[in-house]
This record gives structure tokens, sequence and C-alpha cells, in this order.
């Protein structure tokens, strides 16, 4: 088995005159959380729908736990777990149901059925409300019902896409403990799309993409600092010394705002204790700022990903927009 | 075997649907049971013998009981539009099993619902002075079954077709009406005009609601309440045969367009 459980290639899909994937390439590694960060309508629902054979690609070719999504749907779609944008539960059903059907479905051994969907609901805290009606659980609950059950059937590959859209911070901060805590339990691969900028954060890999196209993949770390260098903001007694002093040492020039100075280097972590240990100036107080994913967003595309997508006006637009890709 | 799991699997959903909205039952029995008291009690004695021995509530009653059955199927097959709107459809599209098991389910499980109620209003007979035998009962129940499968077939095929809820409410009455009115459940097909002689030839549910009638009254072996096409009176069989050519169609264009869909 190659170490690879998701490789795509030269991947595209049109809807029409529209190419919503424009012949992407990319690999995900096993146990890896990977992510798709853009803006709505950039292509990430509809590369998702073709890795979980929910749409059939143009051209190209995709491969999950060595299944090809074309001629092996069966197996790919064994393969993986998934937890949609929208609600995909049969909120007639109590939660215990929708699961129970899940597993039928999933083939989940009946030896282990029982014991397993109590597992998975517990893992998400919602064993005391398994038998409630999922009309009466709340948008936190759904979800993590919807986590449940897409683990239920010990996926390789969980596919989150947007799986915190519409939720509140604290219950979006809960799910990130849910999904990181899963991970360690299960090794499931994560697959991830989102235009969180922080929720992007939590992924080990990300391609950022725009227009159909990947601008750009790595690590959100190494990405930040392709865009620009860490932000030190210091305060010292005497600022024209320390300008002149940080000058002369680290030949970099400073920017006086308010009563602090602030320069950039590469890596404010490796810079900042040999700073402190030599510099002569006293310090009142130094702090370090990382470039963020927007930033990175803003550069590689020349615009924001900006808050407001997520708002009520530009949600019924975000929707008619998944609506035209999903279908 | 595991199509056949999968095929289970939906209908039971169906099932634990229904047991969750008990009062579904209530409301798809309440609009034919108000049709047969109202224009049972306001039409009867007016009409007078519509057949030996036959008045208009013991004429209606078995076309009821047919219209249960096909407007409660019809619906249910219909219903994966709604899976699609609440999102649940997708559930079941990247489930690892065979899409043509899951129409063929849906199917049945329209069926089965459209059945328990059909059944609930033939209990009502005694009422309307309509006497089934046991013998009677146990042909007119296959026969709902077979309108009531074709039916539903013929709604998931729709349900498939139909990408908006916009164009749901647009197309339903425009089809569930007609193919009700038009099927001979209110008055005999005998002496109409030509041209809704010929659409109620071309309605597929006549054949189901006349030969439940002709079962139901006892009048197979005549042509009372028959139909006549091309000249030929239809026996039982022939309009069994027709309503069952219609639901192995329905059938299969279902399977078909469920497993194609996106």
């Amino acid at each position: 088995m190659s170490d690879y459980i998701i490789k795509v290639e030269n991947l595209v899909k049109r809807f029409g005159e529209l190419v919503a994937v424009d012949h992407i390439n990319f690999q995900v590694a096993r146990g890896e959380i990977f992510g798709f960060l853009g803006p709505n309508g950039a292509g990430k629902t509809t590369t998702i729908n073709i890795l979980c054979t929910l749409s059939k690609p143009t051209s190209g070719q995709a491969i999950v736990n060595g299944f090809d999504v074309v001629r092996q749907q069966s197996q790919v779609r064994q393969s993986i777990g998934l937890v949609f944008q929208d609600s995909s539960l049969d909120e007639r059903l109590s939660g215990l149901q929708n699961l129970r059907f899940h597993a039928l479905v999933y083939s989940v051994p009946a030896s282990i059925r029982e014991q397993r969907i109590e597992q998975v609901l517990r893992m998400m805290e919602l064993w005391d409300k398994r038998n409630s009606t999922v009309r009466t659980y709340s948008g936190g609950m759904k979800r993590r019902l919807e986590l449940a059950r897409g683990l239920l059937h010990y996926p390789k590959v969980l596919f989150l896409d947007e799986p915190t859209l519409g939720l509140d911070p604290q219950t979006r901060n809960r799910l990130w403990e849910y999904i990181l805590e899963l991970r360690k339990h299960e090794g499931t691969t994560i697959f991830l799309t989102t235009h969180y900028m922080d929720e992007a954060d939590n992924a080990e890999r990300i391609a950022v993409m725009d227009y159909g196209k990947i601008v750009a993949m790595d690590t959100p770390q190494k990405l930040k600092r392709t865009v620009s260098k860490d932000i030190i903001s210091v305060k010292t007694d005497n600022d024209d010394r320390a300008a002149e002093e940080i000058r002369r040492r680290y030949q970099i020039e400073t920017k006086r705002d308010n009563n602090e100075l602030t320069f950039e280097v590469a890596s404010g972590e490796k810079f900042l204790p040999t700073f402190i240990k030599e510099f002569t100036t006293k310090i009142l107080s130094v702090s370090l700022r990382h470039p963020s994913l927007d930033d990175v967003f803003l550069k590689l595309t020349g615009r924001e990903i900006r808050e407001e997508e997520t708002s009520n006006t530009l949600k019924t637009t975000a929707h008619q927009h998944s609506h035209r890709f999903q279908h | 075997m595991k199509n056949l799991r999968a095929v289970y699997i939906i209908w039971y959903r169906d099932m634990l649907r229904l047991w969750h909205d008990k009062i579904r039952l209530v409301g798809a029995i309440a609009l034919p049971l108000l049709f047969l008291v109202v224009f049972g009690i306001g039409l009867t004695s007016k009409m007078g013998a519509l057949g030996p021995g036959v008045n208009f509530t013991q004429f209606m009653f078995p076309g009821i009981i047919g219209m249960t059955v096909l407007m409660s199927s019809f619906m249910s097959g219909v219903s994966v539009v709604w899976d699609r709107e609440f999102g649940f459809l997708k559930e079941v599209l990247v489930a690892p099993i065979n899409r043509t098991s899951v129409a063929v389910g849906k199917t049945l499980g329209a069926a089965t619902v459209a059945m328990i109620q059909g059944t609930i209003v033939l209990l009502f007979a005694p009422l309307t002075g309509v006497s089934l035998s046991p013998g009677t009962v146990l042909m007119l129940l296959p026969l709902m079954f077979l309108l009531a499968f074709s039916m539903g077939a013929f709604g998931v095929l729709l349900a498939t077709r139909i990408k908006t809820m916009e164009a749901f409410q647009a197309v339903m009455p425009m089809l569930t009406f007609p193919m009700i009115f038009l099927s001979g459940v209110f008055f005999p097909l005998e002496g109409i005009p030509s041209w809704m002689s010929i659409l109620t030839k071309i309605n597929p549910a006549t054949y189901g609601i006349i030969t439940i009638r002709q079962i139901a009254l006892g009048t197979t072996s005549g042509t009372t309440f028959g139909l006549n096409l091309f000249g030929h009176t239809m026996s039982l069989w022939n309009n069994v045969g027709v309503l069952a050519t219609f639901g192995v169609v329905m059938i299969l264009l279902a399977m078909q367009s469920f497993s194609r869909q996106e």
C-alpha cells in the first residue's frame, strides 16, 4: 500500500462554461489532517464531491484508499466518512436510529454494532440524547451526531466539508476538540475544507484554492513564512538608541508607531532569545506576531477572505453556489 | 444478498418513520373517509342504482380504496424530493450500497405504507353496505399492492427528475388530481364523451381502480363497471396485465434514473 491515501492527478470538473476545478494535483498522507482553504465557489466542495463519488470528474484521476473514484465507487464509499456542509441526518428519526441505519448501510458487523454506536455517541457526548428525535437537537449537537456517524464504520478518511459553518465560535472550538480527539484515538486521515482562517490552522497541511486552482500548498507555518516575516514589537526606555542599535546589529530598519518599535525578522522564535540576551538598550516589553493565513490568502490572490462571507446576506449566495455545484 | 439487505434497510427506514409519525395514518385516511361520507350522503339518494343492487356509496367505496392506495404510495415515492431537500438523500447516495436497491427499497416502503392505509379504509366496508368475503379480500390485497407498487415506482422516478421544491409543488397537483378524477373513482366510465374516455384509458390508475371495483362488487365476470379498449372488453387479467406492465416499466426506469443521478 502506498503512503498516500488520496492521490489526485490533473483533476478537472466543468459545469458548462464554468471550470469549477481546473487541473489540480495533490496527495494526502495516511493519518494527515489536510485542509482546503479558499472562498466560497473556489471549487473545494466540488473536489470533495468527486473524491466521495457524488460527482464524476470531467477528466483526470482521483484515487482514495487505493480505489479509483470513478471505477471503484463502492470500495471508495466504504473507505470514507463524510460530514457535509448541510445536515444530512433524518430529522424524524432519533440519533440512535440514524446511527443504526448508517451501521446497516455500511455493513458494520452485528457483533460490534451496538458497542461501536455507544462508543461514538459517548465520544461526541450524545449518549444521553440518543433516543431524542434529531429535530430537537441544537445545531452543534446535529454536527456532532454527523461526526459520530461519519466515524461509525471505521473510515480510512473522514471528509469534513465546512464542518463548523454556521456554528457559534464556542461550539466551533468545542467541535475541533472532538475532531482532534478522534484523530488521536482512531488515527483517521482528515480532509477538511474551510474558509475560516483560524480553522485551517488546525490542519497539518493546507492547499489554498482559488477559482478552481490550487495556488499554494504547504504547512500553515511555512505558508505564512513565504508571505511575510514575523513581526517583532519592542518597547524600550530609549527608542532612538534602540532603533540605532537594531540598525547596527541586524541591518534592519524599524518603524515607530505610538511608543513602540516594530520590525520584521525571518523567524521570531529563533531571533528573540539572542536578541534579548545581547541587546544593550533596556527592553520594557517585547511581543512577537506571526502573519496569519489571512495575510497568506491576500498575498496569493490579491483578495481577502472576508468574514462577511459567513454573514447571512452572503450565506444565501453561498447556498445557491453550493447547490449549483452539487447537482 | 448485499443488494437485498440494502432494499430491506431502505424499506425499514420508511417503517420507522411511519412509526414515529403515526398521525400520518390518521391524516391519510381522513380525506378518503371525508369523500365517502360527504359524497355518499349527499349524492346516494339522488343517483339511484348505478348497477345491479349497487348504490352510489357502494360504487364509490372501492374507488376510494384505490384512491387511498394510489395517493399515499405516489406521495411516499415522491418524498425522495424531501430527502434531497433536507439532505438525507446524500447519506444514501454516498453509502456503499447499490442505488438500484435504494430505488426498489423506497418503492416497497411507499407501497407498504399505502397498503396499511388502504387496509384501514377497507375495514369501513360494512358501513357502506359492501359485503366482502374473505376470498374477495384475499384477491383485493394483492391488487391493491400492485397498484401501490406501480404508483410508488412512478413517484420515485419522478422524484429523481425533479430537482427543486418549486417544480415539485407545480407538478404534483397537476398529476395527482387528473390521475384520480380520470380513473373512475367517482363516476362510471360508460357514456362519457370520447375525449374524456381516451384520457381515462391513457391513465394507468384506471386499470387498478376498475379492477378493485369489479372484484369488490363481484362484477368481474360481466361488463358492469368494466372497460372497453379498442372494442375489446377488458377482462380482469387484461387489466392486471396493463397495470403490471406499467409497474415494471416504472420500476426499471426508476432504478436506472436513481443510479444515474449525481
